[in-house]
């Protein structure tokens, strides 16, 4: 017998976390650790290696906008349960769970506010919630941004980070593929710029929908950004996917990307972009 | 004709008029009142297993491999057609076909996913599964109705866009993306009708009409019932209540108001009657082309985009 016997049953962990609590912080990529404080003074990005922690809205919100003082829109419309759906768990209280777990109240939050001066709307999509996934407020809150813009004049950002439609909400969730790119065409002809700012990951029917429609497609380093996920291509193609696939790298060799840039030179290169087109 | 694992009951009595209606022939009709009574029987079964379909059921009817299909379609409703291929950029994809049409008398653009009948065609049509060059060729044929204001009917049968190396390489995202986003500003009247089946992304990539219907045994979903299973249960085995709960079938869609209405198909299924298929899809046609003709393309536009903007279901609090 062993000198030692737990007397409780085993430690579980609910869900990997991206960015665990504690003050030292392992880099998946490399397995050094970096001091939590001197990660977030380089707003999540691994100094050595330049890894992309993961961050949400209210990260990104703090970074992008002036003093990190924005307007919240959109946060009136909130989730239900319109087709009473239910897998091993139902909805209803997997919306609720979350919701305490992460503090939102689905999975994109809208702000406007100024970066470097200028006026913009941003759309941000936090993973963490339900895997970012699109459902019916996300596409109302985008549609309230895109509106916003437009009748404002002001430069939109959609910040993406989705596993893709949210399938709890069947052809709902789906129809807002059409919603969005609907109110963007608006936008388009309205001569508002639109700027797509793809993180990791970015796939399925957000991808297919607003993430690719930007003026400007803009990504963050070493970003997943597809269609299909890469485990459904393997297993449709029946071989192993080539090194770098579907990467924002791999997109930007494809054609389907303005450029990349690192976290920590967005708010900087995003401002100056628009700058440039506002003659 | 092939008999879903649903219809084995009414395949079996079918089976056994066959038999004794080989025997009274050679007995002279002594047993005439035996399958008078059997053919009444499997009609009433029949009417029985059809109008109680689970969810899951409509999706096996809606893949069942002697459905018609878009090019079967085209050629019983239209006087003459002519396809066009190609997107222009890479290649003509086998999975979405399109062309000019005339239905009625009138010139139609006609653009559907289409799938294959034997083992050769269906590899050839890849399935269903377009590739960007599909949905590259749609925008191009939409474009073209456009220039010389036709309307443009589109026919959605698809397991989904097809989900490969190349695809991706070559922007399967970034061509539904496009898609979606011209189709919003169409000048031209658009009808779109379910006619198999409607997997996500590859389905509303071409499927943003005016008006949208369903044939009575398809399905429309974010996502297939079998996928669904797979993700959310982990196993491939929930299908069938994965199907239940996505309430992926026309009468669910119209109950949600996500679509305009359901056609009815013949009984048993359009399989059972291609003729009356396609008669009752032609009728739909030309019933929303009367009432979308008279609309100015400003009007269609804004129709359209409100149309997509209203549907979601949320609450809001204050």
């Amino acid at each position: 017998m062993s000198w030692f016997k737990r007397q409780e049953e085993n430690i579980q962990t609910s869900e990997k976390k991206e960015m665990p609590e504690g003050v030292w912080v392992k880099v998946p990529t490399t397995g050094e650790t970096i001091h939590r404080r001197e990660l977030e003074d380089n707003l999540f990005v691994d100094p050595l290696s330049g890894y992309h922690f993961r961050i949400g809205s209210k990260e990104y919100f703090d970074i992008i906008f002036d003093d990190g003082k924005y307007t919240e829109l959109g946060a009136e419309v909130q989730p239900t349960d319109p087709l009473d759906f239910t897998d091993r768990k139902k909805y209803k209280d997997r919306l609720e769970q979350t919701q305490k777990k992460t503090g939102l109240t689905d999975a994109a939050r809208i702000g406007a506010g100024k970066m470097n001066g200028i006026d913009i709307v941003v759309g941000c999509m936090d993973f963490a919630f339900i895997g970012g996934s699109m459902g019916s407020v996300v596409g109302e809150r985008l549609g309230i941004a895109i509106d916003h813009a437009r009748e404002k004049k002001i430069p939109l950002i959609i910040i993406s980070q989705t596993g893709g439609a949210r399938m709890m909400e069947s052809v709902l969730s789906l129809m807002q593929m059409a919603k969005t790119s609907a109110k963007l065409a608006l936008l388009d002809e309205a001569g508002v710029p639109f700027i797509s700012y793809l993180t990791n990951p970015t796939t399925g029917g957000v991808t297919a929908s607003y993430a690719m429609l930007g003026d400007f497609n803009v990504a963050e380093p070493g970003a997943l950004i597809g269609f299909a996920g890469p485990r459904v291509i393997r297993q449709t193609i029946g071989r192993d996917l080539p090194e770098g696939f579907q990467t924002s790298e791999y997109l930007l060799e494809h054609g389907f990307l303005d450029f990349i840039v690192q976290r920590t030179e967005m708010k900087d290169k995003l401002t100056q972009l628009l700058s440039l087109i506002s003659k | 004709m092939q008999y879903l694992d649903f219809e084995q009951p009414i395949a079996d009595l079918e089976k056994k008029i066959e038999e004794l209606e080989n025997l009274s022939s050679v007995s002279e009709g002594v047993l005439t009142k035996e399958v008078e009574s059997l053919k009444k029987k499997v009609d009433a079964l029949r009417k029985n297993i059809f109008e109680n379909l689970t969810r899951w059921q409509r999706v096996q009817l809606a893949r069942h491999p002697d459905r018609p299909y878009t090019l079967d379609y085209i050629e019983l409703m239209t006087d003459e057609f002519i396809e066009l291929h190609g997107d222009r950029y890479h290649a003509d994809d086998k999975a979405i076909v399109g062309g000019i049409g005339k239905i009625d008398g009138k010139s139609v653009m006609i653009i559907g996913h289409q799938k294959g009948r034997d083992t050769a065609s269906r590899k050839y049509r890849n399935f269903g599964m377009a590739n960007p060059e599909g949905y590259r060729k749609a925008y191009r044929l939409m474009k073209m109705a456009e220039k010389f204001d036709l309307p443009i009917v589109t026919l959605v049968d698809t397991p989904g866009a097809y989900p490969g190396l190349e695809a991706e390489e070559r922007g399967q995202a970034e061509a539904i993306a496009k898609n979606l986003k011209m189709m919003a500003m169409l000048k031209v009247p658009f009808i779109t009708i379910v006619i198999g089946e409607g997997a996500s992304g590859g389905a509303i990539g071409i499927g943003m009409g005016n008006e949208v219907y369903m044939l009575e045994n398809t399905w429309y979903s974010v996502i297939s019932p079998e996928s669904c299973s797979s993700i959310l249960w982990k196993t491939w085995d929930y299908k069938e209540q994965a199907a239940s709960v996505l309430k992926l079938t026309a009468v669910d869609l119209e109950e949600m108001k996500v679509i305009d209405g359901v056609i009815k198909e013949p009984l048993a299924g359009a399989h059972r009657d291609f003729e009356a298929a396609a008669n009752a899809v032609k009728v739909q046609i030309l019933k929303s082309l009367k009432k979308l003709g008279k609309m100015k393309p400003e009007k269609l536009i804004e129709q359209r985009i409100e149309k997509y903007s209203a549907i979601g279901e949320f609450k809001v609090v204050k």
